[in-house]
């Protein structure tokens, strides 16, 4: 218990930090690369919590897809590195305001709100093998049937909006040209 | 958790390798640097403009599609693996998931979207 512990805590130190540097780095590239990390080091979150499938989704969906096209749209809008110039004014304050009203939040639930004996009861977190993902399978598809059945309309909203967006009509194209 | 002492000891061994790979000529080569020495192409063409290009819209496009659909198949994983328990049923649900996600990818085709103009 103590290993897992121990491991926890410079994870946890790690992801702190790589989160720290994907908000502070210059480069929009760094920034990018910092936040693989910080993805990596959730999924060996999501291990120690006894959930490897989502780990393994977490690498491949996340670490691996999601930060291609992150890439993608840096390099797109050619914005690898920002100057000062274009921070946006009004933002901060208003991120800081938001920021310090959340973490009150964080805090008032997790000092007087928490109980520590209603746990939540993660599926067979014991048994870190295949059994883990049976029990997943049959709770996504008997209980949550229909939140898993919703993704799919989720997913083909998200492919024709990103073919709209970035897709022109063939006979606008020579006017808009 | 020991299962994964296999895979934490292949990352310290593959970024071992990787970081030898890159710090022994910095460690053990020589170093003369000079202005000719470190542009691009050495004895090449010159460098014009900036080194970092945009990249077309068609990518994005691509990726998006792709990551799409990599979630699609993300969930065929744990509908696989209890599929005798669902009999029947499951086969039904994943055909009205695959179902929705199929008007999508009809609609890209016809859209164009997945050619490369």
């Amino acid at each position: 218990m103590t290993i897992d512990l121990l491991l926890f805590l410079t994870l946890a130190l790690v992801a702190v930090a790589t989160a720290l540097g994907m908000v502070t780095s210059k480069n929009t590239v760094y920034s990018a690369l910092f936040l693989v990390l910080n993805f990596a080091t959730v999924a060996v979150f999501y291990i120690l919590l006894g959930a490897p499938f989502i780990a393994m989704s977490q690498i491949t969906v996340y670490a691996g897809a999601i930060m291609v096209l992150f890439l993608f749209v840096i390099m797109l809008l050619g914005t690898e590195r920002l100057n000062s110039a274009n921070i946006l004014p009004w933002q901060r304050p208003l991120a800081i305001i938001l920021a310090v009203i959340l973490t009150v939040e964080a805090g008032y639930l997790l000092i007087f709100k928490s109980n520590p004996t209603a746990m939540v009861n993660a599926p067979d977190a014991s048994i870190n093998t295949i059994g883990s993902l049976q029990s997943l399978g049959m709770a996504l598809f008997t209980d949550y049937l229909l939140p898993f059945e919703a993704t799919s309309i989720l997913l083909l909203v998200a492919m024709v909006g990103a073919i709209i967006l970035s897709k022109q009509d063939k006979n606008e194209k020579g006017g808009a040209k | 958790m020991l299962e994964y002492v296999a895979i934490a000891l292949m990352i310290v061994v593959s970024t071992f390798v990787a970081l030898s790979a890159i710090g022994m000529g910095e460690l053990l080569g020589p170093k003369k640097k000079s202005k000719a020495k470190d542009v691009p192409y050495e004895s090449g063409m010159l460098p014009y403009g900036e080194g970092t290009r945009r990249i077309p819209v068609r990518f994005y496009l691509i990726a998006v599609l792709f990551i799409l659909f990599d979630i699609e198949v993300i969930f065929f994983l744990p509908w696989a693996v209890v599929f005798r328990q669902l009999r029947i049923f499951g086969l039904i649900e994943m055909a009205v998931f695959i179902g929705i996600l199929l008007v999508g990818y009809a609609y890209a085709w016809k859209k164009g979207a997945l050619e490369w103009e």
